[in-house]
C-alpha cells in the first residue's frame, strides 16, 4: 500500500539505468529499411531542377509527387501551413524536399550527397528586424505578420503615458534555444495488422495521427501511433515528431516495409524547431517617484517559415508579459513574424519565459534608475487573490509569493549580501519572481481537448489507459502513484503503458504543463469511482474533463480567466565574475515554487533542479546563431549546454498551497521551472558589474561589451 | 581481423577497422544499451569502459582496440558493483528521461574503480564528460556519492 507523501522509487529508472528500456533507434523490424531527408540547403527561393543519381535495386526517392490525388501536402499543427514536402519553392534551409529510403545507411549518405538540386535564390529574411523591415519583399501577406493579438487591462495606455512624469522605453532580447533532448529526433512506420503504424519518440501521440492521415487522405483512426520510450523531449517533440511521421507515411504508402528516421546530432541541431527568439520593447509611464502607472509592450517573436502552432506560443507569451505584477493600466501587443528561419515552435515554458525575462530585467532597471532595491521594488506589485490579470480575468488562487521570497531570502542571505555586495564590485546576487499558467489558454481544456481517461481493473491489476506520454519528467510513476495511493494498493498493482492510439482514449497532448494538473486529476477521480467496483473481478470507468465553473473565458477576445491556476517561483542566483578573464562563477542557486502540492517529491526535486539549469544554461552560454538561414552552431561541442562542473549544488523549497481542482492538490509544475532563473542571473551579474543588459544569452565572450 | 574482449567473451571482427565502436556493439552485437547521443566524443551516451577507463565509443575505431577489453551496461548491469550502482540511482532520483544513464552508470563505475570513497567536487569532475539535459545534475551525483557508501567493499 503506498501513500502519496511516500518517497518511492520511479517505476521507469531501473529499466532506463540498465539500458533495457527501448528508445526508437532501438527497435529492429525484419527486413527494415532507413530513410534519409534530403533537405533545401537555402533559406528562400524557387526550386529548379532536381537531378537524382541513379538510384540502386531498393533504393527510393520520396517526394511531393507521391503524395496521392487526394491528398494534401499539409501537417496539421493547429495551423496546416507546414508543407511534408517543399513544391515549388522553399522557404528555409533544411525544408524537406524529398526522402531517401534503402537498406543501407551509408549508400543513402552518399546518394543524397549526389543529388543535386537548382534553385533560383532569393534575399532571405533571417531576424525580426528583417521581418519587420520586409527584407527581401514580404514572405508573407503585406507585412509578413503570421498573427497578432492584443490584451488591454485598465484606463487607456495611451491617456496614462500623456500624464506620466518620465516613460522608461527599452527592448529586451533572447535568442534562439536549442532543446538538445539527448535522444535525437526519431520515428518508424510499418504496416501493422492491414494499418499504417507509426512508431515515434513523441510528446503526443494523438497530434501526429491527426497532423499526417490528411497526407493520404485518411482520417486519424485509419493510423496507429505508438509512443517509444522518449529520451528528452522538452516541447521539441510536441509538433515536430509530425515532420518525420509525415514523409515516412508518404514513403510507407509506396514501398510498404518497415522504414526508420534517426537523425544524428547534426541533423538534429542544425533542421530541427528551436525556441522563438523574441524582441520586447516597453514604455512604462512611472510617476516622479518612480511607481508603474501604466505599461504599454510589444511582443515580436520569430515564428519563422511556418505558423505551425506559434499563435498559441504567442498567445501564452502576451498573458504572462506583466510577470507576477499588477499594474494599473497595461497594454500588450504581440507579433508573430515570419522569417526564412527554420520553423519555432514548443519549448518548455511555450512562450512564457520569454517575456517574463523581459519585465523581469525592465523591472530590475527602473528600480536601479530610482535606487531602489529591485526586491522591495518588485514586491509592492506582486498580484494577489482576485486581482485583475491583463487579459481582465482574475487571479483564482491564494499567492503565497511573499512567503515564498521570505524562504529564499532566508536560506540566501540575500537582504544581507544585497546591501553589502555593492554594483560593480565583481560580486552580485540577483533574484526573480516568475509565474506558469497551468493548462490550455481559457477555456481549451473543455472547447478543444475534453479529455478522456478510462481505468481497467482485472483481478487484482488496474491499468491505466490514456494518452499521456513519459518523456522523462516523471509522469509515468506520478500517474500509477495518484491511482494507487487512492486505491491504497501497491504501485505494482497499477499499470500503465507507453500509449498506443488504437488502445487509449485522447487524454490531450502532454504539453502545457496539463499532465498531473488535468490528467492526473481524471486518473483521481476514475480510481475514487473504482472503488465502488472493488469487489468486482473485472470493472472499467472513464472520467472526462469538466471545467469549474464561473471562469469566462472568451478565445475571439482573449478576455477572461487566462488560466485556472499558476504556479508561482522565486529564484536566487549569486555570482562572483573575475575581472581579467569575465568568467563567471556561480556561487549559490536556491529557489522557491509553488506548485500546489508535490506528488512525489523527489520527481519535483529533479524537475527544479533540472528546469533551473536549463535556463541557467539559455542565459548564460546557450548560444544559438543564425546567419543567412543557417544555424551556425551545429553540434554539441559548439552549443554548449551545461555540465555537472558549471553551476554548484541547488538548494530549493517548495511552499503547501493546494489547488482546490488537482489531483491531491497539485498544479502543473514541468515549465513553471524554468521561467526564471535566467532573470535572477542577469540580475547578480548585472549588479555584480554595474552595468546594463538586454539580451541573453550573455556568455563569457560577451560581457566584455556590456562592461561599462 | 580484429579481436577483443567484450563483457568477457571474445569478438571477431572481420569487417572495416574503421567502424566506430559504437556500431559494432550496436549493430553489429545487437547491445542497445549503449546509446548514440551526438557522435562526437562530446556528450558520454555511448560510454564504455576500455581495459577499465571510460571513453566513448563513437569516436573509436574498432581497429583500435584490437586486444582490448570493453564492459558495456550489458557486462556491468548484473555485477554486484553494477547492481549497486543502479538500485542507488533508482533509489536517489538520478534516472528522468533515462538516455544519458547507462553512459552515466559506465562513468561512475569507472570513478569508483579508482576512487571508492569519492567527494562531491571528485563525483562532479568524473561526470563531467557526460551530459544530461534533464536532470541538472544534482540527484546523479547524490546517488553516486549514495553507491559509494552503501558499496563500500565493492570496489
Amino acid at each position: 500500500m503506498i501513500r502519496i507523501d511516500d518517497r518511492i522509487k520511479r517505476v521507469d529508472a531501473v529499466s532506463k539505468a540498465r539500458g533495457e528500456a527501448e528508445y526508437l533507434s532501438d527497435l529492429r523490424r525484419d527486413g527494415m529499411l532507413y530513410a534519409r531527408m534530403v533537405r533545401s540547403t537555402i533559406p528562400r527561393g524557387r526550386i529548379g531542377n532536381i537531378e537524382l543519381p541513379v538510384l540502386p535495386e531498393g533504393y527510393y526517392f520520396i517526394s511531393a509527387k507521391d503524395i496521392p490525388e487526394n491528398g494534401k501536402n499539409s501537417l496539421v499543427m493547429i495551423a496546416g501551413d507546414w508543407r511534408c514536402f517543399a513544391e515549388g519553392d522553399v522557404r528555409y534551409v533544411g525544408e524537406t524536399i524529398g526522402l531517401l529510403v534503402g537498406k543501407s545507411r551509408a549508400v543513402l549518405k552518399a546518394l543524397d550527397d549526389a543529388i543535386k538540386i537548382t534553385y533560383e535564390e532569393e534575399e532571405p529574411c533571417i531576424s525580426i528586424d528583417d521581418s519587420i523591415a520586409l527584407k527581401g519583399g514580404a514572405i508573407l501577406g503585406e507585412d509578413n505578420v503570421h498573427c497578432s493579438l492584443v490584451s488591454e487591462k485598465g484606463e487607456p495606455v495611451d491617456d496614462v503615458l500623456e500624464r506620466a512624469d518620465r516613460i522608461i522605453e527599452e527592448t529586451i532580447e533572447t535568442g534562439f534555444q536549442e532543446h538538445v533532448h539527448m535522444e535525437t529526433n526519431a520515428a518508424m512506420c510499418t504496416i501493422e495488422d492491414g494499418k499504417y503504424t507509426i512508431y515515434a519518440s513523441a510528446q503526443c501521440p494523438f497530434y501526429i495521427r491527426k497532423s499526417i492521415c490528411g497526407l493520404l487522405g485518411l482520417t486519424p483512426d485509419d493510423i496507429v501511433v505508438k509512443q517509444t520510450t522518449t529520451g528528452g523531449a522538452f516541447g521539441g517533440k510536441e509538433h515536430f515528431p509530425d515532420v518525420l511521421a509525415g514523409p515516412l507515411l508518404v514513403a510507407e504508402s509506396v514501398i510498404k516495409k518497415p522504414i526508420m528516421l534517426v537523425f544524428d546530432r547534426e541533423e538534429d541541431m542544425q533542421f530541427s524547431v528551436k525556441r522563438h527568439p523574441s524582441k520586447v520593447v516597453f514604455r512604462t509611464g512611472v510617476d516622479k517617484d518612480g511607481n508603474i502607472l501604466t505599461s504599454d509592450i510589444k511582443v515580436y517573436y520569430n515564428v519563422g517559415a511556418y505558423l505551425s502552432s506559434s499563435y498559441v506560443v504567442l498567445q501564452r507569451g502576451v498573458f504572462h508579459a506583466n510577470g507576477v505584477y499588477n499594474f494599473p493600466s497595461t497594454r500588450i501587443r504581440g507579433y508573430g513574424m515570419a522569417t526564412n528561419t527554420f520553423p519555432s515552435d514548443a519549448f518548455r515554458g511555450f512562450g512564457a519565459p520569454q517575456t517574463l525575462f523581459a519585465i523581469e530585467t525592465h523591472m530590475d532597471h527602473i528600480a536601479a534608475q530610482f535606487g531602489i532595491d529591485p526586491v522591495e521594488y518588485k514586491k509592492r506589485y506582486f498580484l494577489r487573490q482576485g486581482d485583475e490579470t491583463v487579459t481582465q480575468g482574475h487571479i483564482v488562487e491564494k499567492v503565497v509569493l511573499n512567503e515564498m521570497l521570505e524562504q529564499v531570502a532566508a536560506k540566501s542571505d540575500y537582504y544581507r549580501k544585497a546591501a553589502e555586495y555593492k554594483r560593480g564590485s565583481g560580486r552580485g546576487i540577483g533574484m526573480s519572481f516568475y509565474n506558469h499558467g497551468g493548462a490550455f489558454t481559457g477555456n481549451g481544456e473543455q472547447a478543444i481537448i475534453k479529455a478522456h481517461l478510462r481505468l481497467r481493473k482485472k483481478g487484482d491489476k488496474f491499468t491505466i489507459l490514456c494518452g499521456q506520454t513519459e518523456m522523462g519528467q516523471g509522469f509515468m510513476t506520478i500517474l500509477r502513484k495518484i491511482v494507487a495511493a487512492v486505491l491504497e494498493t501497491d504501485i505494482g498493482n497499477v499499470l500503465y503503458y507507453n500509449p498506443d492510439t488504437s488502445l487509449v482514449p485522447d487524454s490531450g497532448p502532454t504539453a502545457a504543463s496539463r499532465s498531473t494538473m488535468i490528467v492526473g486529476r481524471l486518473a483521481e477521480e476514475a480510481a475514487t469511482l473504482m472503488k465502488d467496483h472493488l469487489d468486482e473481478d473485472e470493472a472499467e470507468v472513464e472520467t472526462e474533463y469538466r471545467h469549474p465553473e464561473g471562469h469566462p473565458w472568451d478565445q475571439s477576445t482573449f478576455k477572461g480567466d487566462a488560466y485556472l491556476g499558476y504556479g508561482w517561483g522565486v529564484c536566487c542566483v549569486e555570482v562572483e565574475v573575475d575581472p581579467l578573464t569575465n568568467e563567471v562563477k556561480v556561487d549559490g542557486i536556491w529557489s522557491s515554487h509553488d506548485i500546489g502540492k508535490a506528488i512525489d517529491e523527489l520527481i519535483v526535486h529533479g524537475q527544479v533542479n533540472g528546469g533551473i539549469i536549463q535556463s541557467l544554461g539559455y542565459a548564460s552560454m546557450e548560444k544559438m546563431e543564425n546567419r543567412n538561414g543557417f544555424f551556425r552552431q551545429t553540434s554539441m561541442s559548439d552549443y554548449v549546454i551545461p555540465t555537472s562542473m558549471d553551476f554548484p549544488r541547488q538548494e530549493w523549497g517548495l511552499v503547501d498551497n493546494p489547488y482546490e481542482w488537482g489531483p491531491f492538490g497539485a498544479k502543473g509544475m514541468g515549465e513553471l521551472v524554468f521561467n526564471g532563473a535566467d532573470a535572477a542571473y542577469i540580475d547578480a551579474l548585472e549588479r555584480a558589474l554595474d552595468t546594463t543588459i538586454t539580451k541573453i544569452p550573455m556568455p563569457v565572450e560577451d560581457i566584455e561589451g556590456v562592461r561599462r | 581481423m580484429i579481436e577483443f574482449k567484450l563483457n568477457g567473451k571474445l569478438v571477431r571482427f572481420e569487417g572495416n577497422p574503421l567502424t566506430r565502436l559504437i556500431d559494432v556493439i550496436r549493430e553489429d552485437l545487437d547491445l542497445t544499451g549503449t546509446k548514440e547521443g551526438c557522435g562526437e566524443g562530446e556528450c558520454g551516451a555511448c560510454s564504455v569502459l576500455r581495459n577499465g577507463k571510460l571513453v566513448t565509443s563513437c569516436i573509436i575505431p574498432v581497429g583500435a582496440v584490437a586486444g582490448d577489453e570493453i564492459i558495456t551496461i550489458e557486462g556491468l548491469r548484473d555485477t554486484p558493483q553494477g547492481q549497486c550502482i543502479i538500485d542507488a540511482f533508482a533509489e536517489g532520483g538520478a534516472v528522468q528521461c533515462g538516455f544519458c544513464i547507462p553512459g552515466m552508470v559506465m562513468a561512475a563505475q569507472a570513478l569508483l574503480l579508482v576512487n571508492s570513497d569519492p567527494d562531491e567536487d571528485e563525483v562532479r569532475a568524473a561526470i563531467s564528460g557526460n551530459i544530461c539535459r534533464c536532470t541538472g545534475y544534482d540527484l546523479i551525483v547524490d546517488s553516486i556519492l549514495l553507491a559509494a557508501k552503501k558499496g563500500k567493499g565493492l570496489w
